[in-house]
């Protein structure tokens, strides 16, 4: 249920400008609006986009994540193999990891 | 004869976000084989264009998430997305209301299909009207098949509701263009970015241009999940124009390019009566 929330908050996030306002201004109100669990709202709170991806967000919606928080694409990529390198496999969703972690099949 | 003109294609954001990323040589005829399409679109003199799209969370979310909806309204705008990301200025695009009810109803004699009378173009119509309506001069009726949020239509409903996409234009007079856009075998947004069946993928399009029922249907998501990624679920929408076409396909520009996730697809199918 609340990986539902988790990408809930990245669906309004990505569509509404006055929630990303309000993501730059004052997060930790924005995100008491959803029902987190302490891991998921500390990985918004640090922006951690690779433990993102591994609870388990829908990549459709993390990559318009990543790319608020200013990530270019290689470096959002990245971020996505190095929270598998440090959290374990992703967890939930149908967007796992399936390449090596130095596997660059794009050349990124 | 309303429905005058059918075809698939890609939609996959870097096509357009990340062109700068690809090699030329794999970038510009693909770009050239888009251009074909849209002189033939052009050709067939259509006075509005259906879209048959899997969108990715625009709209439609798991809060409230229909397998099939189609749009209702005089205007829609697009991209949602941030348009230096997609490499699409955002514009407002035409729709037809009337038109789209028309259709609407005669779909729903066999499929239950939500209507939409709001929707924000994602890069799964923007990027293909880019290439083949520059200009935005052609009415868009966009239709979205769920291949995003499991639990998703089976296949079969998806060539159900191409059938009745088929009967739709087939009731107004409108001269009209249906053009379904997803990927093949693909792994978007995820550290496999770029992987490509390329395979599976011609194994697809053969069944494709065939236009074989029973092959297209034979799939499984368990089956195209590992064989093909997340990203495959949106053949959804190729099925659905085989249904609607019933005609022989004609395969024109396949090539995977990694940097673009997909291997970039443009094909036409015959109307068949």
């Amino acid at each position: 249920m609340s990986l539902y929330q988790l990408q809930k908050f990245l669906y309004e996030l990505n569509r509404e400008p006055a929630l990303q306002e309000q993501h730059r201004a004052d997060l930790p109100r924005l995100l008491d609006r959803y029902q987190l669990t302490a891991e998921e709202r500390r990985a918004l709170e640090t922006r951690d986009v690779g433990l993102v991806y591994v609870l388990g967000a829908n990549g459709q919606l993390l990559m318009h994540y990543a790319a608020f928080l200013g990530m270019s694409w290689p470096a959002y990529i990245q971020a996505m193999r190095e929270g598998v390198a440090r959290h374990g496999p992703v967890r939930a969703g149908v967007y796992a990891m399936t390449t090596h972690m130095d596997e660059k099949v794009a050349g990124v | 004869m309303s429905l005058v003109f059918a075809a698939i294609c890609s939609h996959a954001p870097g096509i357009t976000g990340r062109a700068n990323m690809a090699e030329p040589a794999l970038r510009d005829p693909l770009y050239a084989a888009y251009g074909r399409l849209r002189e033939q679109l052009r050709a067939a003199q259509p006075q509005a264009l259906v879209v048959v799209a899997a969108e990715h969370f625009a709209n439609f979310f798991m809060n409230n998430m229909p397998s099939f909806a189609i749009g209702m309204a005089d205007h829609y705008s697009g991209p949602i997305e941030d348009p230096a990301w997609l490499g699409i200025p955002r514009r407002e695009v035409p729709g037809d209301a009337r038109l789209s009810q028309q259709l609407i109803r005669e779909v729903m004699q066999s499929v239950d299909v939500a209507f939409a009378e709001e929707w924000r173009f994602d890069h799964g119509i923007m990027v293909p009207l880019h290439f083949l309506t520059p200009d935005y001069d052609l009415p868009v009726v966009p239709v979205n098949i769920n291949c995003q949020g499991p639990p998703l239509a089976p296949l079969h409903r998806a060539w159900a509701f191409g059938e009745a996409l088929r009967r739709a234009t087939d009731s107004v007079p409108e001269r009209l263009a249906l053009i379904g856009t997803g990927g093949i075998s693909h792994w978007p947004a995820t550290p496999d970015s770029g992987k490509i069946n390329e395979a599976w993928d011609r194994e697809v399009l053969d069944r494709w241009v065939r236009n074989d029922k029973a092959a297209l249907l034979a799939y499984s998501d368990l089956d195209i999940y590992r064989e093909a990624g997340q990203g495959g679920f949106e053949i959804r929408t190729f099925i659905s124009v085989a249904a609607a076409a019933r005609g022989a396909g004609h395969l024109q520009h396949y090539a995977p390019i990694p940097i673009f996730a997909v291997g970039c697809t443009i094909a036409t199918m015959d109307i068949a009566p």
